[in-house]
C-alpha cells in the first residue's frame, strides 16, 4: 500500500521521542505475555508452578511432546479450523448478499433489518443458549438434520455471530464504491448479481478480506457455546485448551506450549493478510 | 466476459436460493454424525475426570468398556466430560431430552439433578437389576438423592476427607504424630508456620471445598444448614461458628499462607508436596500427591480433626460422604442396556479394578473388604466412610447452596488475606447475604 | 453505520429501469422483481439470524417471565407464568439480588469505559505513530497484532498466571524487583481485581482498535497534510487537525463495537476469575451466568438479560443520532 507521509519534512523531534518512548511502552505492555508464554511453555511443570524466573533454569522442549498426548489436540484443531473457516466462509457470502442489499437499494424495512440484527450483539449469549441447543434438537427430532453435537451446529451459531458486524462493515464499503460502476455494469447487460460479482466484490476484496478475518477469530476464540454444543469428537481447540487443567493440577507448561502451537498459523495467516486487512478495513466505515 | 443468459432476476433468485441451499446442505451433511443412535445395540455414557488428566481416563476406561462390549454385545459410544463442561452439557441434556444413557455426577448433584426429573429412578425393581441396594454401603447410597425418594443415581467411586501431612516437615519441626482435634491442629500448626512455611493450606477461592468444609464445621458446632423441612438456615449461630473456625486458620490464626486466599487450581496439594505447607484436609490426595512427586512414604494419613473426642456421628463427624455417582438418563432410548452397563460399572471386577485404578474407594460392600484396599491411606478412608462422614444435604438447592456459601468464605478469606477484621458479624453478614439468595 | 449514512444513490428499481437487450426465458412477476429483490438478497441473513439469534432471544424474553428453576427445565411449557416477579426481584435494590446485580451493572460500567477508553487511546496512539514509515515498523504492527490472534482462553489464562500472588511475574516485579509495595498485593481476589479485569481486556483489546485505526489513516489523502505543511503547520498541530477529524467517522463505528463486546464480555472475567468473580471484579455477564447457570434460575438469568438488553438499546439509540451529528459537524 502506498505510504501515506505526515509531510515532506522530518518529523521534529519531540514527535520522534514521543514515538520512541510510547511504542516502547506498548512493545513492553504486548510483548510481555508473550514471553511469558514461550518460557513457560519450555520449562518442566514443578518449575512453571514454582516461583517466576526471568530466565528458564531447565529448558525442556517436553511440553511440546506431551500436548499431543494429554488431549487429543489434532482433532481438536481440525475441528477449530474446519469450523471456523467454513463458517467463515459462508459468512462472508452471505454478508455479500445482505449488504449489497442495504447498500443498493431502498426498501421497506431496510431500518429495522439493521437495527435488529445489531440489537442480537447486545443480548448476552448465556441467555439465549439453552434455547439454541433446545431449538437445535428439536430440529433433529422432526428432520433428523443434527445439529447439535455436530460442526454444523456450531457453524450456523459461529456464522450468525459474526454476521451482523460483517453485514455493518461491508455496507460501508460498498457505499464507498462509486455507483456509477455497477450502473454501467448493468447497462452492459449484467444483472445485479452479475453486477455484484463482477464490479462491486472485485473493488471490495480489501474489505471482504478483512470481514473474513473478523468472522474467523470470532469462531476461533468462541468457548461457552462450544462447550455445550459440542462433544469429544467435535470439541474446539478454544474449549479444549481448558482440559489441560485437570482434576488435580494445572499443566501450565503445556497448556502454554499447546496456544503457541495453535496460533501459530493463525498469526502467520493473519499477517499474510496484514497488507489486504489494512487497506481494506479503510473504506469499511469510512464514507 | 460477460454472462448474460439467465434474467437478472432469476439468476439473482438462484443465488438467494444456493445460498440457503448450500446451508442446508451442509446441515445435512457437515457433521455425519449419527447421534440418534439409542437403538437396541447402543448406548451412549458420559464419564467424569478421575484420572491425573483425561487421557489417563481414557486408558483406565478403554479396556474395561471393551470387555463390556465383548461380555453383551453393546455398542458403547463413550467420552470422557472435562468437569469445566460436565455440569453445562447435563443441563443442556436435561432440557432437551437429548443426552447419554449413561452418566457420571458429583454425588453432591444427586438432589439438585433428581429434581429436574431427568434421571431414572432406582427403586427397587431398578436395583434388583444390578444387583440390588443391599450391595452398596449405607453411607455411599446417603449421597444418591433426596431421603424418602427413590435414590436418582447409584454410587460409583466414594471419597472421604482425610489430614495429609509432609513427614519430613513433621519430622523437621520434632512433631511425632498427626493432631487429633482443631486446637491440637492449631498447636502444632504454630511450631510449623516459620520461615516461610505454614502449617496449613487450604483452599480458599474454590467453592465446593469451602462448602464442604463449612458443612463439616457447622455440623462439628451441632448445626445444619437446612433443617428438618429442607429450608435453608445457612446464617445460623452454629454455621456461624464453623464458618469462622475454619476461615479464622488463615485470618486469625494465621497458620495458613495469606495466597492461599486464591487458591483454586489445587495449589494445596503443591504446597504439601513442596513442604510450604505441612498439613491439608483433601479428599483421597494420596495419588495427587505422587503425582506431584511425593514417595508414599513421604506422606502421612490421618483421620481429620475434630473439635473434641474421636470422630463419629453427630457433632464428631469429620468428612462429607465424597465421591461420584453413576446415573442412568431416563429418556434412554435402551433403559436395559443402560441398566447392564451400571451393573457392569458396579459389578465385583470393575469396582475393584476402577477404584484402584483412581485411588478411590469402592462403594460396594463386597469389594470395599478387599485387602487390595488396605493402604494405610485407604485404612483412614474407610473408617471414615464407614463411621463419620455425613452426605451432603439431599436438596433440591444444594447446588445454589454449595455456590452461595463457597463463593461467601471465598470472599472471607480475600478479606483476610487483604488483613481486614474477620468478625462473627462480617462472617454472618456475608452468610445472611447468602441466605437471601437462597430460591425461597 | 448503515442506518445513518445516506448513500447518495438515487433510489434504484433494479435492472428493470435499463432495457433488457436479451431475451428472458423467465420472468418473475414485476412486483417481486422490483421491490423483492433486496428481500431475497437479505434472505439468507435474515433466515440465519431468525434460526440462531432472534428466534432464541425472544424465548429468552418469554422465559423471564417464568418461574424457570431446575424443577422445570426439562419441560418449559409447565414452568408457571410469574409475571414480573423476576423483574421485580432484580430491580428491588434493596434486597441482596437486586442490590448485588446493581454494584454488578456499576462495576460494568466502569469497566467497560476505561477498557474501551483506554483500548482506544493505545489503538490510536500505536496507529498514528506508527503512520510514518520507520525502521522496524512492520514487526511491531506484526507484535501489535499478536494478541487478537491468539484465542480468548489463551490469553486470558496467561494473565491469570502473572497474577498469581505467590507466583506471578506481576508480584515479581512490583514486589521483589521494584519494591513498590510492602506487600504482595492481591491481583484475582479482592479490589485489584478490577485492575487486573482491565488491564487483560485492554490488551485483548487494544490491537483491535490499532487495526481498524490503522486502516482509517490510510484513508486521509495526502494532499491535506502535504497542503497544511505548506501552511506551516507542525505535525501536532497536524494530528490534531486533520489526523483525528478524518477519523471521526470510523471512532463512531468502532467505539460502538467496543462497547458492546465489552459490556458483554464473558470470557475474560470467566476464565481470570472462575464462576464465583470478587465483588470488584464481578461484570454484568459473568453475574448472569451465575444467577442462571450456577443456581439453576433461568428466568431470573433472562429478566437481568431483559433488562440489560434495554439499557444497550437505549444506549445506542441515544448514541448513533449523536454522534452521528458530531461526525456532520467535523466531516
Amino acid at each position: 500500500m502506498p505510504e501515506t507521509r505526515r509531510s515532506p519534512t522530518a518529523p521534529p523531534r519531540s514527535f520522534v521521542w514521543t514515538r520512541r518512548v510510547v511504542l516502547t511502552l506498548l512493545t513492553v505492555f504486548t510483548g510481555l505475555p508473550i514471553y511469558v508464554m514461550v518460557t513457560s511453555s519450555l520449562k518442566p511443570l514443578r518449575e512453571v508452578a514454582g516461583e517466576f524466573r526471568w530466565i528458564p533454569h531447565g529448558l525442556t522442549v517436553r511440553p511440546y511432546v506431551d500436548i499431543w498426548r494429554t488431549i487429543p489436540l489434532g482433532r481438536y484443531f481440525a475441528n477449530s479450523l474446519i469450523v471456523a473457516g467454513t463458517a467463515t466462509a459462508c459468512s462472508v457470502v452471505v454478508a455479500l448478499f445482505a449488504a449489497y442489499a442495504v447498500s443498493r437499494y431502498r426498501f421497506r424495512g431496510r431500518r429495522a433489518f439493521t437495527v435488529s440484527v445489531l440489537a442480537t450483539q447486545m443480548f448476552p449469549g448465556i441467555l439465549f443458549l439453552l434455547p439454541l441447543f433446545l431449538l437445535f434438537v428439536n430440529i433433529g427430532n422432526t428432520t433428523g438434520v443434527m445439529l447439535y453435537g455436530s460442526r454444523t451446529g456450531l457453524i450456523l451459531t459461529y456464522l450468525t455471530f459474526s454476521l451482523p458486524f460483517s453485514i455493518w462493515m461491508l455496507v460501508g464499503y460498498f457505499d464507498s464504491i462509486p455507483r456509477d460502476l455497477d450502473q454501467a455494469a448493468m447497462v452492459d447487460g449484467c444483472g445485479p448479481v452479475g453486477a455484484l460479482f463482477r464490479v462491486v466484490i472485485p473493488a471490495a476484496v480489501p474489505g471482504i478480506v478483512a470481514v473474513a478475518i473478523y468472522a474467523f477469530m470470532t469462531a476461533w476464540s468462541e468457548v461457552l457455546f462450544a462447550s455445550v454444543m459440542t462433544d469429544d469428537r467435535t470439541r474446539t481447540v478454544s474449549v479444549g485448551l481448558q482440559s489441560y487443567a485437570t482434576l488435580n493440577d494445572v499443566y501450565w507448561n503445556q497448556v502454554m506450549a499447546a496456544s503457541l502451537v495453535v496460533s501459530v498459523p493463525v498469526v502467520a495467516g493473519f499477517l499474510l493478510l496484514q497488507r489486504y486487512l489494512v487497506a481494506g478495513l479503510t473504506a469499511g466505515a469510512v464514507k | 466476459m460477460r454472462i448474460p443468459h439467465l434474467s437478472a432476476p432469476l439468476r439473482a433468485t438462484g443465488a438467494a436460493t444456493a445460498a440457503v441451499l448450500a446451508l442446508g446442505l451442509l446441515a445435512a451433511c457437515g457433521g455425519g454424525d449419527d447421534d440418534a443412535g439409542g437403538g437396541g445395540k447402543t448406548i451412549t455414557y458420559w464419564a467424569s475426570n478421575q484420572g491425573a488428566d483425561l487421557s489417563v481416563d481414557r486408558k483406565v476406561l478403554a479396556p474395561e468398556i471393551a470387555k463390556f462390549e465383548q461380555q453383551t454385545g453393546i455398542k458403547v459410544k463413550w467420552e470422557v466430560v472435562p468437569w469445566t463442561d460436565l455440569l453445562k452439557r447435563i443441563l443442556g441434556a436435561a432440557t432437551s431430552g437429548q443426552g447419554p444413557d449413561v452418566l457420571n455426577i458429583g454425588n453432591t448433584w444427586s438432589a439438585s439433578l433428581q429434581a429436574t426429573g431427568a434421571l431414572q429412578e432406582w427403586d427397587d425393581a431398578t436395583f434388583a437389576k444390578i444387583g440390588g441396594r443391599e450391595r452398596f454401603l449405607p453411607s455411599a447410597l446417603g449421597s444418591t438423592g433426596a431421603q424418602g425418594k427413590p435414590p436418582a443415581a447409584v454410587p460409583l467411586y466414594s471419597l472421604a476427607y482425610g489430614l495429609y501431612y509432609n513427614k519430613k516437615r513433621f519430622a523437621d519441626a520434632g512433631i511425632k504424630k498427626p493432631p487429633a482435634t482443631w486446637s491440637e491442629l492449631v498447636e502444632v500448626s504454630r511450631k510449623l508456620t516459620t520461615g516461610g512455611k505454614y502449617g496449613l493450606a487450604v483452599e480458599g477461592a474454590n467453592n465446593a471445598e469451602n462448602a464442604h468444609h463449612a458443612f463439616v464445621f457447622t455440623k462439628q458446632h451441632g448445626g445444619d444448614f437446612f433443617d428438618a423441612a429442607g429450608k435453608p438456615t445457612l446464617d445460623s449461630p452454629q454455621a456461624v461458628a464453623g464458618v469462622k473456625q475454619y476461615v479464622d486458620f488463615l485470618a486469625s490464626q494465621k497458620i495458613a499462607a495469606p495466597g492461599n486466599a486464591e487458591y483454586v487450581q489445587n495449589e494445596t496439594i503443591r504446597d504439601v508436596a513442596t513442604g510450604k505447607a505441612a498439613m491439608m484436609v483433601w479428599q483421597a490426595a494420596g495419588r495427587a500427591l505422587q503425582e506431584r512427586g511425593m514417595k508414599p512414604d513421604e506422606y502421612g494419613v490421618a483421620p481429620v480433626p475434630v473439635q473434641s473426642g474421636a470422630p463419629g456421628s453427630g457433632a464428631n463427624v469429620n468428612s462429607i460422604v465424597a465421591g461420584i455417582n453413576i446415573a442412568v438418563f431416563k429418556n434412554t432410548r435402551n433403559l436395559d442396556g443402560a441398566l447392564k452397563f451400571v451393573q457392569f460399572m458396579t459389578g465385583d471386577a470393575e469396582q475393584k479394578a476402577l477404584n484402584t485404578a483412581y485411588g478411590s474407594m469402592p462403594p460396594v460392600k463386597a469389594v470395599s473388604e478387599d485387602p487390595s484396599f488396605g493402604t494405610p491411606e485407604q485404612a483412614v478412608l474407610r473408617k471414615t466412610l464407614a463411621e463419620s462422614a455425613a452426605p451432603m444435604p439431599q436438596v433440591p438447592n444444594e447446588s445454589q447452596f454449595e455456590e452461595l456459601v463457597g463463593t461467601a468464605m471465598k470472599k472471607l478469606f480475600a478479606d483476610a488475606a487483604a488483613g481486614r477484621q474477620v468478625t462473627e458479624e462480617t462472617v454472618r453478614q456475608r452468610l445472611t447475604e447468602a441466605q437471601q439468595q437462597m430460591p425461597k | 453505520m448503515t442506518t445513518t449514512t445516506t448513500p447518495s444513490g438515487v433510489r434504484r428499481d433494479g435492472p428493470g429501469s435499463a432495457p433488457p437487450p436479451r431475451r428472458r426465458r423467465f420472468r418473475l412477476p414485476d412486483r417481486i422483481r422490483r421491490g423483492g429483490l433486496p428481500y431475497l438478497f437479505l434472505l439468507p441473513a435474515l433466515l440465519l439470524e431468525l434460526l440462531v439469534h432472534i428466534g432464541p432471544m425472544l424465548v429468552g424474553i418469554l422465559m423471564s417471565f417464568k418461574e424457570l428453576t431446575q424443577f422445570y427445565i426439562r419441560d418449559w411449557g409447565r414452568a408457571p407464568w410469574v409475571g414480573l416477579d423476576n423483574f421485580r426481584l432484580t430491580v428491588d435494590v434493596n434486597a441482596p439480588v437486586g442490590a448485588a446485580l446493581l454494584r454488578s451493572f456499576a462495576v460494568t460500567c466502569a469497566f467497560t469505559v476505561l477498557a474501551v477508553g483506554l483500548s482506544w487511546l493505545l489503538g490510536a496512539a500505536a496507529a498514528i505513530l506508527t503512520q510514518d514509515s520507520f525502521r522496524g515498523r512492520g514487526w511491531l504492527r506484526a507484535l501489535f497484532l499478536t494478541p487478537y490472534a491468539l484465542p480468548a482462553y489463551a490469553s486470558v489464562i496467561v494473565w491469570a498466571f502473572m497474577f498469581q500472588h505467590d507466583n506471578g511475574l506481576v508480584n515479581h516485579v512490583v514486589h521483589d524487583q521494584l519494591g513498590l509495595t510492602g506487600q504482595r498485593p492481591f491481583w484475582l481476589i479482592g479490589d485489584n481485581s478490577f485492575v487486573a479485569l482491565v488491564t487483560v481486556s485492554v490488551w485483548r483489546t487494544w490491537p483491535f482498535a490499532f487495526l481498524i485505526l490503522t486502516a482509517g489513516l490510510q484513508n486521509i489523502p495526502r494532499d491535506l497534510y502535504e497542503a497544511s505543511a505548506i501552511d506551516g503547520a507542525g505535525v501536532w498541530r497536524q494530528i490534531r487537525a486533520i489526523t483525528l477529524p478524518s477519523l471521526a467517522p470510523i471512532n463512531q463505528v468502532l467505539v460502538l463495537v467496543l462497547f458492546l463486546w465489552t459490556f458483554n464480555d464473558f470470557n475474560v472475567p470467566y476464565v481470570l476469575f472462575g464462576k464465583s468473580a470478587p465483588e470488584a471484579g464481578d461484570l454484568i455477564a459473568v453475574h448472569i451466568y451465575q444467577s442462571s447457570f450456577v443456581t439453576w434460575n433461568f428466568g431470573t438469568g433472562s429478566a437481568m438479560s431483559v433488562l440489560l438488553l434495554l439499557f444497550l438499546l437505549l444506549v445506542t439509540a441515544v448514541y448513533l443520532p449523536v454522534t452521528a451529528k458530531w461526525r456532520g459537524r467535523d466531516a
